[in-house]
């Protein structure tokens, strides 16, 4: 995709971006080149300014406290130390933050692709008094602001006695209204009539769903597992308010906990940017795995 | 837009037969997890908290037993008209908000628009390697990028280093509670001292945010630009070439063509942009939670955090509820604002005189 040569046809196609009278599509002429070479330096310097930041905490949490001070701009360290990484795996609670963090999301992935996708089917397909209220409701929920929501999670999670345990960080999280909408406008598109063959073969509904059409909304069920993903290993506040005991805290809130804690004594830096890249690798990874999905999400999907 | 196979009413409700046999039980079990779960962790909960905001719950028990009572309007008028630190606080929190939405909307609209028209080129080489250097900030945690922000605006970090290259001292970004327009003036004129609206000075409204507001409002931009600019280039792409040919060959150049043409096409995307932005921005708490606690001298307490703070820590539950609700109010407000604003109209006389062609005849 990157390498698309440089053919009149391929030139003729991006004519929206490039303005030049037709009879000299073809050449390069200086101005273009100008142009050109402006344009590119402007897209470079801007992919700097996004991902310099990143290298810079890579670069620091290699460095030493007083390194990271004297030269914050530096991207090799003065002198080369894995000191922060040793402390953060050996002597802190990091480790159990990122088992406690690996748990909740795996739960949480699983559990939305489950709820969600047989959610969003029964709303697509399956006719059933009640469904369109439902899907009313459903679209209200959306709207609702997360941040709003604080207290009264809190509050239920409170009242149901699973404050400060696994199930009050996990349960709340397993269905979201925004998936399951997802899910329901990507079943809509699948041809009714493959589901039909397998009724008149005699499948159940379950049967007909499990075996028949979720395999068909794979790119959905991608698109699923990459948002609840992230979601959760990102998610702060839920944690925050679902849980009190250092046993049960997650990354972020671990790592929240470290930025704000020690402000008064030595900064720290190399230590609190070698938790933030490390706590960036899974999201990452995922990110990279489905780069394509993500980025290119509307070439195939929308166009006509 | 729906494939589904509409039936009529009553061949929908006859049960027990056919293809659709036991179809209405099917969907009820597979709905139940999301009905209970959603019931049980957004509808009841919000309910709860509407409850106690009502009441003076301190957090101790159950919000309905017995020894709670109801006390109609208090903790809202506390809030908003009590005179009180609670109705400053909520003040000064609001004052934050309001001018971190007011930089952080256009800025991430503008600049995301930008990123998406330049990664749209169709001729562009490395084309996967910048939309993934725009996109990757928007999959961090908030919490991940909030200490690297920490650390490159600190007194000693990166940023204040590149100012001084050109011979600017930085300022200490996050301890840093000074306006940023109020350039160094600490005494304003006395009747913006003197007034105040919602127990803060208009002074300190007109101030602008704070130095560490302002390194969280480039925070934002930083984060979201990325997805804004995945949502416009979606739109982007579904444009039609054809329309623009058009406007080419009537003489239309690359700007006229971006203004007229392009933008116009985009204004769906615009408002789910803008108003998705207006959502989060009124929202924030994890960079606060993180990186300030709503220091320096309060200059970065919003009301998400306000309300977290009161009832979690000061165990001022039904005040927290109430600023809670306050909050969602005004999202509410604002996404309807933005959607009349936004709403389609008809083209004035003079702006169509500006799309008629000179020379023709009509």
């Amino acid at each position: 995709m990157t390498t698309t040569p440089l053919t009149p046809s391929a030139v003729a196609e991006a004519l929206p971006a490039v303005k030049i009278p037709p009879h000299r599509r073809e050449r390069l002429t200086p101005r273009r080149f100008t142009t050109n070479t402006i344009f590119y330096a402007l897209l470079i310097l801007l992919a700097a300014i996004y991902i310099f930041p990143f290298l810079i905490d890579i670069a620091t949490s290699f460095k030493t406290e007083a390194d990271a001070a004297a030269d914050p701009l530096s991207l090799i360290p003065q002198t080369f130390t894995t000191a922060a990484y040793q402390k953060l795996f050996l002597n802190s609670d990091f480790p159990l933050w990122a088992k406690n963090s690996f748990l909740v999301t795996a739960s949480v992935t699983i559990g939305r692709v489950f709820f969600d996708s047989i959610a969003g089917y029964a709303l697509a397909r399956l006719h059933f008094r009640g469904r369109n209220v439902m899907y009313a409701g459903l679209i209200a929920v959306m709207a609702v602001p997360g941040v709003v929501l604080l207290i009264p999670k809190f509050l239920v999670i409170n009242q149901l006695g699973i404050f400060d345990s696994y199930a009050g960080m996990i349960i709340p999280l397993l269905t979201d209204a925004a998936g399951i909408f997802i899910m329901k406008n990507f079943f809509e598109s699948i041809p009714v009539s493959v589901e039909e063959q397998a009724r008149i073969d005699g499948a159940g509904t379950f049967r007909v769903f499990w075996s028949v059409v979720l395999p068909m909304a794979r790119p959905a069920v991608v698109t699923i597992i990459i948002l609840s993903f992230q979601g959760s290993w990102n998610e702060l506040s839920h944690f925050v308010v679902s849980t009190q005991s250092p046993a049960l805290t997650t990354l972020t809130k671990g790592v929240a906990s470290l930025a704000a804690g020690q402000l008064g004594q030595a900064t720290q830096y190399p230590l609190k940017l070698a938790a933030a890249a490390v706590m960036t690798i899974p999201v990452a990874i995922v990110f990279f795995i489905f780069q394509r999905r993500i980025l290119n999400a509307s070439d195939g999907s929308v166009k006509e | 837009m729906t494939t589904t196979v509409r039936q009529s009413p009553r061949l929908r409700m006859r049960r027990g037969t056919g293809i659709r046999k036991g179809e209405a039980a099917s969907g009820w079990l597979f709905t139940t997890p999301m009905l209970v779960l959603l019931g049980l962790f957004l509808v009841i909960p919000v309910l709860m908290a509407l409850w106690v905001s009502f009441s003076d719950w301190s957090g101790r028990g159950s919000p309905f037993s017995s020894g709670v009572s109801f006390t109609g309007l208090k903790n809202y008028s506390s809030v908003l008209t009590g005179g009180g630190l609670a109705e400053q606080n909520f003040g000064v929190a609001l004052k934050n908000n309001a001018w971190y939405v007011v930089l952080v909307v256009p800025l991430q609209t503008a600049l995301s628009l930008f990123l998406a028209v330049l990664v749209n080129r169709q001729i562009l080489r490395g084309r996967g390697f910048f939309r993934t250097a725009f996109y990757f900030p928007s999959v961090t945690s908030s919490v991940a990028i909030t200490v690297l922000w920490l650390f490159l605006f600190s007194s000693t970090g990166a940023v204040n280093k590149l100012i001084s290259f050109v011979g600017v001292t930085g300022p200490n970004w996050f301890n840093e509670p000074a306006g940023i327009f109020h350039f160094g003036i600490t005494n304003g004129p006395g009747f913006l001292v003197n007034n105040s609206t919602l127990g803060v000075a208009w002074w300190d409204w007109v101030g602008g945010p704070s130095f560490a507001m302002f390194a969280l409002i480039l925070l934002a931009v930083f984060t979201t630009s990325g997805t804004f600019m995945l949502l416009f280039l979606a739109a982007l792409q579904n444009i039609s070439g054809e329309v623009q040919e058009a406007a080419m060959v009537d003489g239309a150049n690359g700007w006229q063509r971006f203004w007229r043409i392009t933008l116009p096409q985009l204004r769906p995307t615009l408002f789910t942009v803008l108003t998705l932005g207006l959502i989060g921005c009124w929202q924030v708490f994890d960079q606060i939670y993180t990186g300030t606690q709503g220091g320096p001298a309060k200059t970065t307490l919003t009301p998400a955090y306000l309300s977290y703070q009161t009832s979690f820590q000061d165990q001022q539950w039904g005040q927290g509820a109430a600023i809670a609700f306050i909050l969602f109010a005004i999202i509410v407000f604002f996404t309807l604002v933005q959607r009349w604003v936004l709403a389609d109209r008809k083209v004035s006389k003079r702006r169509l005189r500006a799309y008629r062609i000179p020379g023709s005849k009509r």
